[in-house]
């Protein structure tokens, strides 16, 4: 029986979050990450810390014996600071442990039924809750399946079902007009989908964002008054600020929290073409660094457009609101209240619309499909006698990414095959 | 009139009938065989050659259970191959040409001597009914045999129809009747009915063909049998011709597509993909230009070479032409030509994990009217439905087979909860536990069930028990034995040098380490019998995959052993969608397992019909 874990509260931002271990590991889970178990049902504080060493929350652990628990295992439950990064941080060291795995929806559920410790009302209850969960699974995979992703996975799925068609094709069909050797064609596919899947967690480096905060750029022309507001923001200079244009040449970071996030706003170079090489590259670097950010505030002198391309989501405000009247200003604090409550809507739309868990759930699953290509790609290697391992080992890959690409069947496997060779001698 | 009792009737002497009829009497049931002919036990009516990759698993697993394939095949046995001997042994299939008149008389001399089993000749035309539960058979001369459960193999002989070219005919094979009466009392029975369809090629005279310049093909040096009390082969060997199709065999046949059965739309019924016609292969692979036939002896003493690869359903005047357009055929005579037959089967969702119909009380269907393909999917479709109407009548527990333990439960499984599309064979791609399940230990994971059940002949017994001692001293011996880094350096092994001791067991799972590096290591190990040793290199060699799919089959297990009650109502469960209930009330699952496999379910879902078992099985208690 494998050990799961989850987030047992609400998503986000709380006082308080619970994140719940059940199975016959989860007491040794509490071991390594708080040194001790505490005696069951004793709620007491601990020191989590991952197994990399990383300290991750003071923490409320409290654990519960086999057949005395919500799930009927041993369960261990974590009553952690309510911060998304926290959480977050929580998640990831559990999901890296061995052997265990987070919950299926429903999962913790099911196994208190299993172990018979709902009664009758309880199981009655269930019908609402599962309707939700599934409601709610379904929303999450369309989220994630829709758009660019879904394309992508669409092509690795082909691929991979390619790859493993062809192995399959020299083993179950070795008596027929098959190639022998498909190493080299097998090992192209696989090759094509890691190097995708490798780009793809790169890209999802957004669960890091959520731990390591948020990049807000202020941007626009020069002596616009992006440094004014910065510090007016920090609530202290560090901005250095003048009536002269292009004083800021470097970009300025200054951390800072925002509706509970982690934001670093940037203060960038104005934008304009200058003779002055230093000040040349800090616009480069300003348009660089306002490109990679999560979120830009442009701010745009009354009667002018936007000097960078706006991306979808981004925040343009009519610059020196305490001449103009509306707009913001860093000098008066004009607006400033409403550009923040701005911000903090935007980044929080980008966390939710991640999905938080099922992100962390689906980088897990991504990693753990992109070992076994790998492996399965050194087996073919060793050749044709290690075929079945090779194949094996894209199956279990397969099954780790069916999260993401759907369950794949032996009859599309079998399609591909019918399809590619002339079987039947 | 005629009237006479047993516990179990099977209807039907093919590959599905004679191995239910011995399964059933292995059990102890008195069982009685009706078969048109006598001489019809033990046909192959399609080619003669029996095993291959995963049919080959398949026989293994019937002999491990005792049954009878496996020894008439190795006693009919002219040309033995291991498939896949290169590659790792978990999907190595055995595979031989049969003698086919060895092959019958041998299984009619088996079935002859099966204790408890009695062969009639007649034609099952009806079913006794009890209050719509089948309780016997009712025969061409009106006689009647009661039983407590029947198992029906009738093959392709239901509505068969035998085409070739535009000709057609009613029949089962060909020189035989269809079982129309039969038929229609099925369609009475308002199962769900499909039409298939599959082809044979023209039977050759081998006397005609000119074999100089052919390629052979001969059999293995070291034949591997199919089972597991078999040593060596019982008759002469020999080879295979091989040739292929020209330009001018394509374009012949590309001309007459019209005058094919199949393209001149005198067919309705689906064919398989694995085993397509002359003409599809023309059709669909356009671009290739000549394709493999072998030419496969029938029997030592028979004259009839079966080309495999070139079956159809062209004009008898087409076939000759394109025939003789193929190297080393130029001359020959066509004996019987090849045909196309169309039939129906029993949509197999109708059926139980034991092969009894679900709404059908004391019914069971075996082999190809359950929309499979191949003598050994008839055969261990056979032994499941014989083994548990012999069950039923001697009021034991069912016997069940899981894709955990078993290509029988991989076939069972996907027959049953997700029905076929076309002609179902087996390939070892369809079972997920692939490497746990080979060839060569089909007998420990089915014999001890053989055993419990009582089924097994004191020698297999025996042989059995004697090979599990021998395997498990042996590996106990490689599990206590263990080398240093430093020492397995030293005999040529690659090697971490981090202190770490390993046992001989865990160093056979390396690549490259044989068991005579093993020996060289420890010369004691010798000791070791060569077949145990062979045996435990090979589970050595998946070790650490298998431990690896324990984990999936525990879950598997776990879910199969939670059954879903008989009526149990899908649509009484609220928070279930629309679309789920219809596919769950089509395939009815009869375990949260199978129910998992449907497509679309969730895991939410899944929870809740495990809720409501529970409250089922309580509100049954109390």
């Amino acid at each position: 029986m494998e050990t799961i874990f989850a987030l047992a509260s609400a998503a986000g931002k709380a006082g308080v979050s619970v994140v719940r271990v059940s199975g016959p590991d989860a007491w040794d889970v509490v071991e390594r990450l708080a040194g001790t178990v505490p005696r069951p049902r004793i709620a007491s504080v601990r020191r989590l810390v991952a197994p990399n060493g990383d300290f991750l929350d003071e923490a409320l652990v409290l654990v519960f014996a086999e057949g005395a628990s919500f799930t009927g295992e041993r369960v261990a439950e974590f009553q952690i600071h309510g911060s998304i990064a926290v959480v977050q941080a929580l998640l990831q060291a559990l999901g890296e442990m061995d052997g265990l795995r987070s919950a299926e929806p429903g999962e913790f559920t099911r196994r208190a039924l299993e172990n018979e410790r709902l009664d009758l009302s309880q199981v009655e209850a269930l019908a609402d809750l599962i309707e939700a969960e599934t409601e709610q699974q379904r929303r999450q995979a369309l989220r994630i399946l829709s758009g660019a992703l879904g394309m992508r996975v669409g092509v690795w799925r082909d691929q991979i079902v390619q790859a493993v068609s062809l192995l399959e094709a020299t083993i179950d069909f070795a008596d027929e007009d098959v190639p022998v050797d498909v190493s080299g064609d097998v090992r192209a596919l696989l090759d094509a989908v890691c190097s995708e899947i490798e780009s793809e967690l790169r890209g999802m480096a957004s669960a890091e964002r959520v731990r390591l905060g948020f990049e807000v750029a202020i941007v626009g022309p020069p002596n616009a008054g992006k440094s004014t507001l910065l510090n007016y923001l920090a609530g202290r200079e560090a901005a250095i600020t003048s009536d002269v244009a292009g004083t800021t040449r470097d970009v300025i970071e200054v951390r800072m929290e925002i509706g509970g996030l982690a934001v670093t706003l940037l203060d960038t170079a104005g934008l304009r073409n200058s003779e002055d090489q230093v000040e040349r590259i800090g616009v480069a670097r300003a348009r660089e660094r306002a490109s990679a950010a999560d979120l830009r505030v442009h701010l745009v002198p009354a009667g002018e457009a936007p000097l960078l391309d706006q991306i979808p989501g981004d925040i343009v405000l009519t610059a020196k609101g305490d001449l103009s009247g509306n707009g913001v200003s860093g000098l008066t604090g004009q607006g400033v209240p409403e550009l923040l409550d701005m911000i903090e809507a935007r980044l929080s739309g980008i966390v939710q619309g991640a999905g938080l868990v099922s992100r962390e759930r689906h980088r897990i699953a991504l990693g753990e499909g992109l070992m076994h290509l790998k492996q399965a790609k050194k087996l073919l290697d060793d050749g044709l006698d290690v075929y079945d391992i090779a194949s094996e080992e894209i199956r279990i890959a397969l099954r780790a990414l069916e999260r993401l690409i759907g369950y794949v069947d032996v009859e599309h496997v079998l399609d591909r095959i019918f399809s590619s060779f002339c079987i039947g001698k | 009139m005629k009237h006479r009792s047993f516990d179990v009737v099977i209807v039907g002497g093919g590959h599905a009938g004679t191995e239910a009829a011995a399964a059933s009497a292995r059990m102890g049931a008195r069982t009685a065989l009706v078969t048109l002919r006598l001489t019809d036990l033990g046909v192959m009516s399609c080619n003669p050659a029996i095993g291959g990759l995963g049919k080959g698993h398949l026989v293994r697993e019937i002999d491990a259970m005792d049954g009878v394939m496996a020894r008439i095949a190795d006693a009919a046995g002219i040309q033995f191959r291991l498939l896949n001997r290169r590659k790792g042994p978990a999907v190595q299939g055995p595979r031989a040409q049969a003698d086919r008149k060895i092959y019958a008389r041998a299984m009619q001399n088996e079935i002859a001597a099966t204790p408890n089993l009695t062969v009639l000749e007649g034609e099952v035309v009806d079913f006794v009914l009890e209050s719509g539960a089948v309780r016997g058979v009712v025969l061409a001369d009106k006689s009647q045999i009661s039983a407590r459960s029947v198992v029906l193999t009738s093959g392709t002989f239901l509505r068969g129809v035998i085409h070739i070219g535009d000709k057609k005919h009613a029949g089962g094979r060909m020189g035989d009747r269809p079982s129309v009466r039969l038929a229609d009392r099925i369609r009475e029975m308002n199962l769900p009915i499909g039409r298939l369809k599959t082809g044979t090629p023209p039977r050759l005279d081998g006397r005609t063909i000119d074999w100089t310049g052919l390629d052979m093909q001969p059999g293995d040096e070291d034949p591997v049998m199919f089972s597991f009390l078999s040593e060596r082969p019982e008759v002469r060997q020999v080879s295979c011709g091989i040739t292929h199709t020209t330009e001018k065999t394509h374009e012949i046949i590309r001309s007459n597509l019209a005058r094919s059965a199949m393209y001149g739309g005198h067919i309705d019924g689906v064919g398989p993909r694995y085993c397509p016609s002359i003409e599809d292969k023309i059709v669909r692979f356009a671009d290739k230009l000549s394709h493999q036939v072998f030419l496969e002896p029938e029997g030592l003493d028979d004259p009839t070479i079966y080309p495999n690869g070139i079956s159809t359903s062209l004009p008898e005047e087409i076939q000759e032409a394109y025939v003789r357009s193929i190297p080393g055929l130029e001359a020959v005579k066509i004996m019987q030509p090849g045909y196309a037959i169309e039939y129906d089967y029993v949509d197999p969702r109708a059926l139980d994990g034991t092969l009894a119909l679900r709404d059908v009380t004391g019914l069971y269907l075996a082999g190809q009217i359950n929309g499979t393909t191949g003598y050994e999917e008839a055969a261990a479709q056979g032994l499941v439905a014989g083994l548990n109407a012999a069950s039923t009548a001697l009021d034991r527990e069912p016997v069940r087979f899981s894709r955990t333990d078993s290509y029988i439960g991989v076939m069972l499984d996907d027959l049953t909860t997700r029905g076929v599309s076309e002609p179902y064979r087996m390939f070892t791609s369809r079972a997920e536990f692939r490497l746990s399940l080979r060839a060569d230990n089909a007998d420990q994971r089915l014999t001890p069930l053989a055993i419990a059940l009582g089924t097994v002949s004191p020698s297999r017994r025996d042989h059995f028990e004697n090979k599990v001692s021998a395997l498990n001293k042996g590996r106990d011996r490689l599990e206590e034995t263990q080398f240093s880094p430093t020492e397995v350096q030293k005999a040529g092994v690659a090697v971490n040098l981090d202190g770490t001791r390993r046992t001989a067991f865990q160093l056979l799972s390396f690549k490259d380490v044989t068991f005579d590096t093993i020996c060289k290591l420890d010369p004691t190990l010798a000791e070791i019998d060569e077949k145990s040793a062979s045996q435990l290199e090979r589970e050595a060699l998946y070790a650490n995959y298998i431990d690896r799919q324990a984990r999936d089959v525990e879950t598997l297990k776990r879910d199969e052993a939670v059954r879903i009650p008989v009526g149990f109502d899908f649509d009484a469960l609220p928070g279930l969608s629309n679309e789920l209930k219809s596919k769950l009330n089509r395939a009815r699952p009869e375990s949260i397992s199978q129910a998992g496999r449907i497509d679309g379910m969730t895991p939410a879902a899944l929870t809740l019909i495990l809720a409501k078992i529970r409250q089922f099985s309580r509100k049954d208690v109390g």
